[in-house]
């Protein structure tokens, strides 16, 4: 036998254990039921409700089943009558100050006290004293306190100190004074905040958004796949009737396991927000008209027919990587069809050189869960902690484990970890920055690069930090290097690729793609690319890219899902180029007053809870899901837009029933997902960019990258959202006199804008942050670039 | 940033206090470093002095929120210049503390807890045993015992205090 393995008996059941399991462990894996509070398996053991006491034989009185190691021939009752007793008594401490007012918590019907109380409470309380009341406290949009209620589990605390690596909750005071809250008034600011909901035990901290609007023995549970971040994490939505009231976490160990950001868990609330596009609307003469389907249709068929006919290339289309599989793979079967290979999902990329030889889509580079493996990490322009919250907790777990994270980032974010070292410059000098690791790498390996490469990084100089870079990836065992969304939108990125692949290369580090949103590896396996097939097979005549999608200003545009002068790289040209054209088609869950200038017909479209389909993660995981609700009004999914768009159009092979159907035609084109990021590492480049002037960076902060968070009420109560300013740090400000009462021109691109300030000084010299998505900011033009400011007079 | 809130002095302090500890375990000297801070600060602690107190030692700013919060002997609100607590567990309690009290609440017209006008005298809410039992009743004024007290030496003590 394993000598890892013991013997204990629980309620008269021989169960076998592992030496070292806490008893609860133990009993839960074998379905013995005991109750608690404050244990929590992925949390740190507290022991401090003592509620889990069980009769343990030859211990003199009962221990708490969480903190009690199993040990051989150990004889536990958990239903003895000491053990009832103790944990009777321990109920009856509880509800000494817990308040009685089940009927108007949000918390009852899910809640843990009150279900034990059930079993465990007494019917009428031995207390006359008056029970303890605390103040609530406001910790910002998305969480609710009613602190009366709260019974000190500490879950929410070690939650923030163990899962968040953010202290911001805390128990302040003593005895019959302490109370959980965040002492000063402050919102909390971490991206996985929303977790202490679920985790609280009773109506202590609960949902915000949700608070009053159902009862939880209302609601039913229906499975789903979170529509933002590349994880695709599994979530819960809890319906009554047609409506989504709220989303909780689906445990899923090998992807979210019981987390979800704050992104996925309040997106919701943009399902049902008065922007919803209900009917299918027709512009004529310049008035919008609320028309049947097939009268828009019709439209279509012969505005576009007329377009296509004269020339199928003037139709370019821009889709959301967040649409299922099934959706990108139809969009471009249907541009295919109409003879037009102009079709893009990466709509915020602008360097497309050497697209042809690029993997079959960008890899995360490892499993989710091999992440806490690594030693050693090189990310690479990257705002992990806001863009993939899931995954930059596995790596906040790998640091934990002691491994190193190293960064080279144009803005000096915030992580939630010590990081080993790290480079902020301004956007260009990344690509010298990595040059010079690359170069260290050179030297440390001794081995032979391509003499492309070789040549072009001739003379770098190397300091202290490259140096430890490159060592750190050479010397450590399990070594990544990730490509975060800021590189994908950097205006060198496949040199940032190509350099970044070499050095993986000579330290033998795996090379990983933080993709940007929920299906971005669909999109590049659906052929929903100018370049590529359904597959990755290449296209024998290649499109246009996103970019020349806008820069040629064609006749006409198909969007599905998209708001081009939100999401596109250049928010300006993309904007000019929708209403300089004769036809936009516009395939969309919500309508808005800027889309409704420059489109023609607008089609409703079904939101994520409304559809079916199926997403592939960063790491090639394909996650399929069905739809929770029906779609508003006369919305459809839209694959079924899709194809009846296409049918009407005549273009051949789109009988499809269900996304079953189209879901089994595109796998069975795609075969295999293959999972490897290896190139053929040269370039055609021979000189590092030069830039002397200010820089612009654009970040897309977490709840702002697609039509739904943008959207999301709470969400934009949130921090994490575009403020419209410009960011430039203290000497840039003193520089040019400015401070944050003032206001800015900003000029880009022949365009002048007028912006606040922020003085931010995570931001190096001579650069400009601004954040993407913002009404103020669409005119100026591409996300980097040279850019000037000024004190505006006014 | 703790280096322009806190004192050379206190920092001179906080150093000596984390040497006894190991490097990675700058949080034991917690206590120390607030007891120091508010030494400083005419008896209590600001929430700006807390956050220096926790970037120093590199906790995060909650955790000291709940040390100073949890310990009777921290004030973190404005308390007046003479901390005075009178001592009213079980030996001082018996030889009369309770009549003690009174007096003092009497004198300066303020109840345990709070602190004078003229921001003379704090009279602390003594919750623990000051460990003088052989001499009670008897009180600590600014980290000092005084014994044995009577009514009258309580007040030539007070009278005494700038």
């Amino acid at each position: 036998m394993d000598d890892k393995k013991i013997n204990i008996t629980v309620d008269g059941r021989e169960i076998s254990a592992d030496k070292g399991q806490m008893l609860i462990e133990v009993t839960d894996k074998n379905d013995i039921y005991i109750p608690r509070f404050c244990y929590h398996k992925k949390l740190t053991v507290a022991a401090n409700c003592r509620m889990c006491l069980v009769d343990v034989e030859k211990a003199p009185k009962p221990l708490p089943a969480c903190s009690t190691p199993v040990m051989d021939g150990m004889v536990v009752r958990t239903q003895s009558k000491l053990a009832i007793d103790a944990q009777k008594s321990v109920m009856e401490f509880l509800l000494i100050n817990h308040p009685l007012d089940c009927p108007i918590c949000d918390q009852g019907g899910e809640c843990e006290l009150q279900d034990l109380a059930m079993g465990y409470g007494s019917d009428v309380s031995r207390y006359q004293e008056r029970k303890r009341v605390v103040v609530d406290k406001n910790i910002g949009p998305l969480i609710q306190t009613d602190l009366t209620r709260c019974i000190h589990c500490t879950r929410c605390v070690r939650f923030g100190e163990e899962i968040a690596g953010l202290r911001e909750l805390g128990a302040t005071g003593r005895g019959e004074n302490m109370e959980i809250g965040t002492y000063i008034e402050k919102s909390v600011t971490s991206e996985l905040s929303g977790n202490v909901i679920d985790l609280c035990p009773v109506g202590a901290l609960t949902s915000k958004p949700f608070r009053y609007s159902a009862r939880t023995w209302e609601l039913v549970q229906r499975n789903t796949v979170a529509p933002h971040d590349s994880v695709g994490s599994n979530i819960h939505l809890h319906v009554k009737g047609d409506t989504v009231k709220r989303v909780v976490p689906a445990e899923n160990e090998a992807i979210n396991e019981t987390w979800i950001s704050d992104r996925d868990r309040f997106s919701y609330e943009a399902i049902n927000c008065d922007d919803r596009l209900h009917y299918p609307m027709v512009k004529v003469d310049g008035v919008w008209q609320q028309v049947e389907w097939q009268e828009a249709l019709d439209f279509i068929q012969k505005e576009l027919g007329a377009i296509i006919d004269d020339d199928p290339s003037q139709l370019g289309a821009l889709v959301s990587p967040s649409l299922t599989l099934e959706e990108l793979y139809l969009s471009q079967k249907l541009l295919r069809g109409l003879g037009s290979n102009n079709i893009d999902c990466r709509l915020k990329q602008i360097d497309f050189s050497e697209q042809v030889s690029t993997p079959l889509f960008p890899w995360l580079g490892q499993s989710i869960v091999d992440f806490e493996e690594n030693q050693a990490v090189f990310l690479i322009g990257s705002n992990v902690r806001k863009d993939q919250p899931i995954i930059n907790h596995r790596l906040r777990k790998a640091v934990v484990n002691g491994a190193s994270v190293m960064v080279l980032n144009p803005v000096d974010y915030d992580f939630n970890f010590s990081l080993h070292c790290k480079s902020i410059v301004a956007p260009n000098d990344m690509v010298s920055e990595l040059a010079s690791v690359l170069r260290a790498a050179v030297k440390l390996s001794n081995k032979n690069i391509d003499s492309s490469i070789k040549k072009l990084i001739t003379g770098v100089s190397i300091g202290e930090t490259h140096k430890e870079i490159a060592q750190q990836l050479f010397n450590s065992e399990n070594t990544i290097i990730l490509l975060g969304n800021l590189s994908t939108t950097h205006p060198q990125f496949t040199l940032l690729r190509t350099l970044a692949g070499v050095i993986s290369k000579l330290t033998r580090s795996k090379l990983g793609y933080l993709s940007e949103s929920v299906n971005t590896s669909g999109g590049w396996l659906a052929g929903a690319l100018p370049h590529r097939l359904a597959g990755g097979a290449d296209c024998s005549k290649i499109g246009l890219n996103s970019s020349e999608i806008i820069a040629k200003k064609l006749k006409a545009y198909l969007l599905v899902s998209v708001e081009p002068e939100l999401d596109c790289w250049d928010t300006n040209a993309a904007h000019q180029a929708m209403k300089n054209a004769d036809l936009v088609i516009m395939f969309s869950a919500f309508q808005s007053k800027s889309v409704k200038d420059y489109a023609n017909v607008l089609l409703p479209i079904a939101t994520y809870a409304e559809n079916s389909g199926a997403y592939i993660n960063n790491e090639g995981v394909t996650q399929r899901f069905s739809n929770a609700v029906p779609p508003q009004c006369e919305a459809l999914p839209a694959w079924k837009a899709l194809k009846n768009t296409a049918n009407c159009l005549g273009v051949d092979g789109f009988n499809y029933e269900s996304s079953d159907v189209i879901y089994d035609e595109v796998i069975n084109i795609i075969d295999e997902i293959k999972r490897d990021n290896y190139q053929d590492w040269s370039t055609n480049v021979t000189s590092l960019p030069k830039v002397r002037g200010l820089q612009r960076i654009t970040e897309t902060p977490m709840n702002m990258i697609d039509p739904l968070t943008r959207r999301a009420t709470s969400l934009q109560n949130t921090r994490d959202v575009s403020d419209g300013s410009i960011h430039i740090n203290t000497s840039l400000a003193n520089k040019n006199k400015l401070s944050e009462v003032d206001m800015a021109l900003v000029y880009q691109a022949e365009k002048e804008v007028q912006m606040t300030v922020e003085i931010d000084d995570r931001v190096p010299d001579n650069c400009v942050l601004i954040q993407s998505s913002h009404p103020s900011q669409i005119e100026l033009g591409g996300a980097f670039g040279s850019i000037k400011i000024k004190r505006s007079k006014a | 940033m703790a280096e322009t809130i806190l004192s050379k002095k206190t920092c001179k302090e906080i150093d000596l206090w984390l040497k006894k500890y190991p490097k990675d375990q700058k949080q034991s000297a917690v206590l120390a470093a607030l007891r120091e801070v508010q030494h400083e600060n005419k008896g209590y602690l600001t929430t700006e002095l807390m956050d220096a107190v926790a970037d120093y030692l590199g906790m995060s700013k909650i955790a000291v929120y709940e040390v100073a919060s949890f310990y009777s002997m921290f004030e973190t609100k404005p308390v007046g210049r003479n901390s005075v607590s009178v001592c009213t567990n079980i030996s001082c309690m018996l030889m009369g503390s309770d009549e003690i009290v009174k007096h003092v609440e009497n004198k300066l017209g303020i109840k345990t807890g709070e602190s004078t006008k003229d921001g003379k005298f704090f009279l602390k809410c003594e919750e623990e045993c000051l460990a003088a039992c052989c001499g009670g009743p008897m009180m600590m004024i600014n980290h000092k015992y005084y014994e044995n007290l009577t009514l009258n030496k309580v007040d030539e003590i007070l009278d005494n205090l700038d």
